[in-house]
């Protein structure tokens, strides 16, 4: 076994994952779940909806107007639409009817996007090709059209498809994205919502409008969610299947290991939460022999460490790298 | 009246459950897998295949792999089973796969490129040609490409859409048998999941595993080792059951020592439901496994088979031994006292942490019942059955009015019954869609569902 060659793969892996679009899209929507989740407590589980309904709407109305900001725009207003039908029935609710109302959500939509009827739009489950939606959004790159760029072992187009146009995007959106959270958080309505997290009674009786205060967030969170829906289409194709509520227990997990309640845990969390994901694909592939665990069978196993890495660490540590337990997320 | 064998739809990505490796809890579910694969009972996966092209009943997309998957549909939109799908790669290697009951197929490659997608046209039922029999996509890795074939003509039993060969009512009166039965092992499986709500406050996302976990038992006991289906819905409530009592012991009871919030145990649930389900794929893979392999013919007034008939029976008749125990039984009015005041009960001398542990106990075991039923009426169990349940338990729980056992059940019914009913409005593949969207309008309507009582709602 060539143990350089397995360093070699792995570090050029790690690069690869950390400039990846994908992993960006993950922090986008991770810092909209931070809102909801961290900042005001609330349960959302079904932010993979927002992700879908940002990237449906964005490549739909793309793939039929090729025009970008049109699709943005659709994306948005989409993703605000969603927040309130979610929130008006359930936000004057115990926390837990939110959190069954939002996973059940974003399964509907997830069903919706797999239907057939639907297919003329949505493509069914085969989903919208990169192809159909991706056009408008490389004809913005100052970057020639055509052709690769090469920065030490990473080789990517410069603006069509998954390119070192939409990396630099991508990443400039986390980094606004990051600078609007933090500005968010500690303005004054940023400590309404943490004390909404503390104890709403206490908020309400202060004169404050408590659900107004938790709508808000909720469609601020869900508007994240959306860009990071559109992001991550830009760099793939759109299919529904990807965004289902698997993907929210990502987000999760990603959010709980950086930190809930701080502004830089999505990033931190997300950041790792792949390295761990690649340093296993790539060491179970290198390490264990075809025989015992086949290439197939990696993912899965990469899952059950997720799942049981949720587990240990909601127990174990569930303020994560960055939190302060004072500050912590879940009520009870 | 054909034969009827309700679809089971996959998807790539899903939520959920797992056994939490730790401790005994831990060398016991290796001990389980271990002896498993000694008798046999770990079927080789069809999606584990050397080579570059891999085909299975699932494709999980990777930054090494990428997925290659579509459907074969007639010209009624119905799926064609059986069909042979070849597909090419960029370097020449080929591989080659038949489609699903639902008609899709499945690819994971691990090479970029064009590749040559062929539909075998010996391979269609007669009368039917594929419109075109060859494709060429572009597979990126990681990352999921359609390829779908559409066919000119049907096969005998394939029927119009649009057609209405049977009135309206027969129709409505068997999907709402199909929706009676639905109801009913839903309600085996949200009985359990308010119980153990109402006793303890947790929403168990893990509880969905519970109904795969019993169909993938009965399988391992009535198919592979041959036994009686009803000495194996036996042993498998019998397997639940112990794994509820484990579960108890071993996680939920030290958390609640611990004194872990609920907000926190609900999504330590949701990672032991992630990490379960795959554990179940990582065994059984994506296939579907089925139970029951007699085909029956449909019977009697409601238009089901005998197995359906059997398993309505089973259920009522469990359901109401349950019920029966709640009213009148020491442990049954224990329970209630519990969920309604803990610390009261406490104080009357009720052993909270004993009624807690035997609420599991049951509820993992009519959990267990109801994936065994689930999957000799459907078709089989895979490793995502659970995980399509889970949300229509949930909302039939929340319809019912969380926390009460009664409201359960009656949730479970409305829900079984509108789901199916729907599909005579509605595709088939919303079907699901639909009981979730009323769990939304009776959250708008009446948050503290139909038998719940004002004051919880909070």
């Amino acid at each position: 076994m060539d143990v350089g060659f397995y360093f070699s793969t792995l570090f050029t892996d790690f690069g690869s994952t950390a400039l990846s679009v994908i992993t960006a899209s993950y922090v986008i929507a991770a810092i909209g779940l931070n809102i909801h989740f961290g900042f005001t407590g609330l349960l959302n589980i079904g932010q993979a909806g927002f992700v879908l309904l940002g990237a449906y709407g964005f490549a739909i109305t793309v793939r039929f107007t090729q025009n970008f900001w049109l699709g943005v725009v659709v994306a948005l207003v989409a993703a605000v639409l969603f927040a309130l039908v979610l929130g008006l029935p359930t936000l004057k609710l115990r926390g837990d009817y939110l959190a069954i109302v939002t996973i059940a959500a974003a399964e509907i939509l997830r069903l919706l996007g797999d239907n057939q009827l639907l297919a003329p739009f949505t493509g069914g489950t085969f989903g919208i090709p990169g192809s159909a939606f991706s056009k408008p959004f490389s004809a913005l790159s100052p970057f020639p059209q055509n052709g690769l760029f090469q920065l030490g072992p990473f080789n990517y187009p410069l603006s069509e498809g998954d390119s070192w146009w939409l990396r630099i995007v991508a990443w400039g959106i986390v980094a606004l994205s990051i600078v609007v959270s933090f500005l968010l958080v500690r303005s004054p309505w940023g400590r309404v919502l943490r004390g909404i997290r503390e104890d709403e009674d206490a908020i309400r009786s202060l004169g404050k409008n408590v659900t107004v205060y938790k709508t808000q967030s909720l469609v601020i969170g869900g508007l994240f969610g959306a860009v990071a829906g559109i992001v991550n289409v830009l760099a793939t194709s759109v299919s529904a299947d990807a965004m289902g509520r698997t993907l929210t227990f990502e987000l999760y997990t990603c959010l709980l290991l950086g930190g809930a309640a701080t502004v830089f845990g999505p990033l931190l969390g997300t950041f790792l939460y792949w390295l761990v994901l690649v340093f296993l694909r790539d060491t179970i592939g290198f390490w264990v022999p075809s025989g015992i665990l086949s290439q197939q069978q990696i993912p899965q196993i990469t899952w059950i460490f997720v799942g049981v890495g949720l587990m240990l660490l909601v127990i174990f540590r569930p303020q994560g790298i960055l939190g302060n337990k004072k500050e912590l997320a879940f009520g009870d | 009246m054909p034969v009827v064998v309700a679809g089971t739809r996959l998807f790539t990505h899903g939520g959920s459950y797992m056994l939490h490796v730790r401790g005994r809890w831990g060398l016991i579910a290796a001990a389980i897998i271990v002896a498993a694969s000694a008798l046999g009972l770990v079927a080789a996966e069809s999606a584990v295949a050397a080579g570059p092209i891999a085909s299975g009943t699932s494709c999980v997309a990777d930054a090494t792999t990428g997925c290659l998957q579509g459907k074969v549909v007639d010209d009624n939109r119905n799926p064609v089973a059986g069909a042979k799908v070849t597909v090419t790669s960029p370097s020449a290697a080929t591989g080659s796969s038949k489609t699903a009951k639902d008609g899709s197929f499945f690819f994971a490659v691990t090479e970029a490129g064009a590749y040559q997608v062929a539909l075998d046209p010996s391979s269609l039922p007669t009368g039917v040609t594929p419109k075109t029999p060859t494709l060429t996509v572009t597979v990126e890795l990681s990352n999921i490409t359609p390829a779908g074939f559409a066919l000119n003509g049907h096969a005998k039993g394939s029927t119009s859409h649009a057609a209405a060969s049977v009135s309206f009512w027969q129709l409505l009166g068997q999907q709402f048998s199909q929706g009676l039965l639905l109801g009913l092992l839903l309600a085996l499986a949200a009985i359990g999941l308010s119980l153990i709500y109402g006793t303890t406050g947790l929403s168990n996302f893990a509880h969905s595993e519970q109904i795969t976990l019993g169909g993938f038992l009965a399988w391992v006991f009535a198919v592979q080792l041959g036994l009686n289906i009803v000495v194996s819905a036996v042993i498998v409530i019998a397997l639940t059951s112990l794994s509820g009592y484990l579960q108890d012991k071993l996680i939920w009871g030290p958390l609640r020592k611990r004194g872990l919030g609920l907000t926190q145990l609900m999504v330590v649930t949701i990672g032991l439901s992630l990490a379960l389900e795959y554990v179940f794929q990582l065994i059984f893979g994506a296939r579907v496994y089925p139970v029951a392999t007699d085909l029956e013919l449909n019977t009697g007034p409601l238009n089901i088979t005998p197995t359906a008939y059997w398993s309505m029976l089973v259920s009522i008749v469990v359901l109401a031994l349950v019920g029966l125990a709640l009213t009148f039984s020491r442990l049954g009015r224990a329970t209630r006292a519990v969920a309604d005041n803990r610390a009261l009960a406490a104080a009357s001398g009720i052993d909270v942490e004993r009624v807690i542990r035997i609420v599991w106990i049951v509820s993992t075991g009519l959990a267990g019942l109801s994936g065994v039923l689930y999957a000799l009426v459907n078709g089989g169990v895979y490793w995502l059955t659970g995980a399509q349940l889970l949300l229509l338990v949930f909302a039939a729980v929340t319809l019912g009015g969380i926390g009460t056992a009664f409201g359960a059940l009656v949730g479970s019914l409305i829900i079984g019954v509108v789901a199916n009913v729907s599909t005579l409005f509605i595709p088939q593949d919303l079907k699901y869609a639909t009981g979730l969207v009323i769990l939304i309008v009776v959250l708008l309507v009446r948050p503290q569902g139909i038998l719940g009582r004002r004051e919880r709602v909070g």
